[in-house]
């Protein structure tokens, strides 16, 4: 590449990196520098370098814990449900025929309610007693239980409301099983392969890279979960929030701003930035086995 | 050791980025020496209604040369921190009381004496509760606005047809009260069907342990009184009342179904027998359902002498604000009993003129309410709603707040999820609240470090 082109391009990347570097790298380092101090954000109050307090105070604290558990139980509800849920939803739509298009766009409408609507509305679908979801499972002769107030079924509930936006996972599996070569279902069809059978050795194969993008983004995504949660549960027109629903973003964020310890919630926010990389860095290596790339092959 | 933090300036960039600036300095204009004049900015103040409008127009007439930009929506904490950490406080902030002593306590507000005897503001107009609220450590920090207390809303069809007469749900001796609430509960084959008493917890714990004489928080907001045998006292019967009543999940989900703002409310739908309520819901009543079959009656002690639990909000002028002289005399302003006479004036006609009924206006500002009362409200010839605006008249001076606390929100959390940990069955009150105990003192601790 000549050099002019050189300077191009890096003319056109530069209002991104520039944004980079001042609101998202910036920032990021900030709260690293934070997190060794106990900071509230106040302009009458001093502050110290406290070194590692908060890392020890969090790891010698209950709620932090509490907190990762739930979004660890939710996490493992949800990302295998929504996976299962989307490509069930992507396989019925590669079978709509002429209905295709209008489908995709009735699956992907969910996808564009805003969280906070969302959270309201499950709110009111879930309620034990009047909600329409058990009103379905009451008539369907199936055990009806107080999603939004009992603890032992809060986190079901949540996670009942997030598969509400599956539509973007069934999206994106449709497009990429556009991609699986029609000749390996026919050879595979010839050999005697049923429809289980070209699931599990054709489609799934060939799929992986789009399921295993689906896993990583969506695990990433439920374990930074907040704003759904933090309007049933957290909000101003909400009273008493239950332990059930404390998730670990809503900690983070209740630590730094109603508690004012700005310094401890950084502690908290670096904490989550390392598990979810441990997380993320098992499920690459994972991958390895799993996941087919047809250039591999 | 102690730190001169650089995070400011990144602070700053990032509130450029994530808001549209609240702060005094956003064209704010600091004013001309002893003046009264140029711009102040206010957070948390939302002055949609007609009673806001109206105070901020008697402003705008008492100080013509003043620009004053109201930022819309309830107090926001996040909006708040942005602003102060990017060295851009707004002028004011509105915001509830109960707060107000945190801010205090880290040196994030101004103390208001020098304002105070700027503007003659006279601190004995206001109600002794709302001013106990704004003082922490002998300093006044905020000028207090509404007052809101609490009552008992009875459903009169409810205790006919049970044959209970109104007093049958007094709070005034809990035996009897727990011998109603069994009377009035409904509970049928497909859940609850009607309430017989909610007692409102955990949010209304304080004022349960206030009717046995007892206080969460000391008055000076720092030390824990969560175990208090008042405290736990208080938890078990409440908790007790709602486990009675089919226990937490269900009668949540019950209460969570209400209308509460609809004209098939919880009183016409016949889903309640009674409960503690804030005073504002008569609005909603007289608004929505003003034949409801409701009575009010006040909370007492367990000796039946009225009691209330008061909240409200109030302006403070966080440390670093511009213009402070005009934030004063606006705070003083639109506290002031004249103001709050031609405000309730605009909300009398502005109900009249929607067909509904003024029910009065509670401040925290005592001759304001008794002028309000005298010269502006009339009787709308609904007894239950007249009745209802003379208890609220008649509870204001026996008010219990929660005092002025360094880590007031963490206090809160610390009672609330031990009311939770009862009403789930996970420990017993005295358990839950040893356990609060710890959390609240600690916090408190902390935040005084």
């Amino acid at each position: 590449m000549s050099v002019r082109r050189s300077r191009v391009a890096y003319a056109f990347i530069a209002p991104w990196a520039v944004g980079f570097v001042f609101l998202t790298l910036g920032p990021i380092l900030a709260t690293l520098f934070l997190s060794l101090t106990d900071y509230d954000a106040l302009p009458g109050a001093e502050t110290s370098f406290i070194g590692l307090d908060n890392y020890r105070q969090a790891f010698s604290e209950g709620t932090p814990g509490t907190a990762l558990l739930n979004t660890g139980f939710y996490a493992l509800l949800y990302v295998p449900l929504s996976v299962v849920i989307g490509l069930s939803m992507a396989l019925l739509l590669r079978r709509a025929g002429r209905a295709t298009g209008l489908l995709r766009t009735v699956i992907y409408l969910p996808v564009v309610t805003p969280p906070v609507a969302t959270g309201i509305l499950f709110l009111l679908l879930l309620n034990g007693q009047e909600g329409l979801i058990n009103a379905v499972l009451g008539w369907l002769h199936l055990p009806t239980p107080f999603w939004t107030t009992d603890p032992a079924w809060i986190k079901p509930g949540i996670v009942i409301m997030s598969l509400w936006s599956v539509g973007s996972v069934a999206i994106i599996l449709f497009a990429a099983l556009g991609d699986v070569p029609q000749t390996l279902l026919d050879a595979a069809q010839i050999d005697g392969a049923g429809p289980w059978s070209r699931l599990r050795h054709v489609i799934l194969p060939m799929i992986s890279p789009a399921l295993f993008f689906i896993v990583i983004t969506n695990t990433i995504a439920s374990l930074q979960l907040f704003s759904e949660v933090y309007t049933m549960y957290f909000g101003a027109q909400t009273t008493n929030p239950p332990e059930a629903a404390l998730f670990y973003v809503v900690h983070v964020f209740e630590e730094a701003f109603t508690f004012l310890h700005m310094g401890y919630a950084s502690a908290l926010s670096w904490l989550l930035f390392l598990v979810i990389a441990v997380v993320t860095a098992v499920q690459l290596a994972m991958s390895r086995k799993l996941v087919f790339y047809r250039g591999d092959a | 050791m102690r730190l001169r933090l650089p995070v400011g300036g990144l602070a700053s960039i990032l509130v450029l980025a994530a808001c549209g600036g609240v702060g005094s300095d956003s064209g704010a204009d600091e004013g001309s020496e002893g003046q009264i004049d140029g711009s102040i900015t206010t957070l948390g103040f939302g002055g949609e209604d007609e009673i806001g409008m109206a105070r901020v127009r008697a402003v705008e007439e008492a100080y013509a040369d003043l620009d004053v930009k109201i930022n819309s929506g309830a107090f926001d904490e996040q909006q708040f921190l942005n602003a102060v950490s990017s060295g851009n406080p707004p002028s004011l902030i509105y915001l509830p009381r109960s707060e107000l002593g945190t801010y205090a306590a880290r040196g994030a507000l101004v103390p208001l004496t020098e304002c105070i005897d700027q503007q003659s503001i006279d601190m004995g107009q206001y109600l002794d509760s709302a001013v106990a609220q704004v003082t922490y450590d002998d300093e006044v920090y905020g000028i207090p606005e509404f007052s809101s207390v609490r009552l008992l809303l009875a459903n009169t069809d409810a205790l006919q047809e049970a044959g209970l007469p109104a007093d049958a749900v007094s709070v005034a001796d809990w035996d009897q009260l727990a011998q109603s609430t069994r009377t009035l509960t409904q509970l049928g084959s497909a859940g609850i069907q009607r309430i017989g008493f909610d007692p409102k917890i955990p949010e209304f714990l304080p004022l349960w342990t206030a009717a046995l004489g007892g206080q969460l928080v000391s008055e000076d907001g720092l030390t824990a009184q969560l175990d208090s045998p008042e405290a736990v006292q208080a938890l078990e019967y409440t908790a007790g009342l709602v486990n009675d009543q089919g226990g937490w999940s269900e009668f949540k989900a019950f209460r969570d179904g209400w209308d509460f703002f609809g004209g098939q409310n919880q009183f016409v739908a016949d889903q309640v027998g009674a409960f503690p309520m804030e005073d504002w819901y008569l609005d909603v009543l007289a608004d929505v359902s003003p034949d409801a079959p409701v009575t009010a009656l006040p909370f007492t002690d367990t000796t039946g002498v009225p009691l209330t639990y008061a909240t409200g909000q109030a302006w403070a002028i966080p440390v670093g604000a511009g213009n402070t002289d005009a934030a004063c005399a606006f705070a003083a302003t639109m506290t002031s009993t004249d103001t709050w006479l031609a405000a309730a004036e605009a909300s009398k006609a502005d109900r009249e003129k929607s067909g509904g009924e003024y029910l009065g206006t509670w401040t925290a500002n005592e001759e304001a309410d008794e002028r309000i009362l005298d010269e502006v409200y009339e009787p709308s010839g609904n007894a239950a709603l007249d009745d209802a605006v003379q208890v609220v008249r008649s509870v204001q001076s026996v008010a219990v707040v929660d005092p002025p606390s360094p880590a007031a929100a963490e206090v809160k959390r610390a009672w609330e999820d031990a009311s939770l940990r009862v009403l789930q069955g996970d420990q017993t009150a005295q358990e839950a609240l040893t356990q609060a105990q710890e959390e609240a003192q600690t916090a408190i601790d902390e935040a005084l470090r």
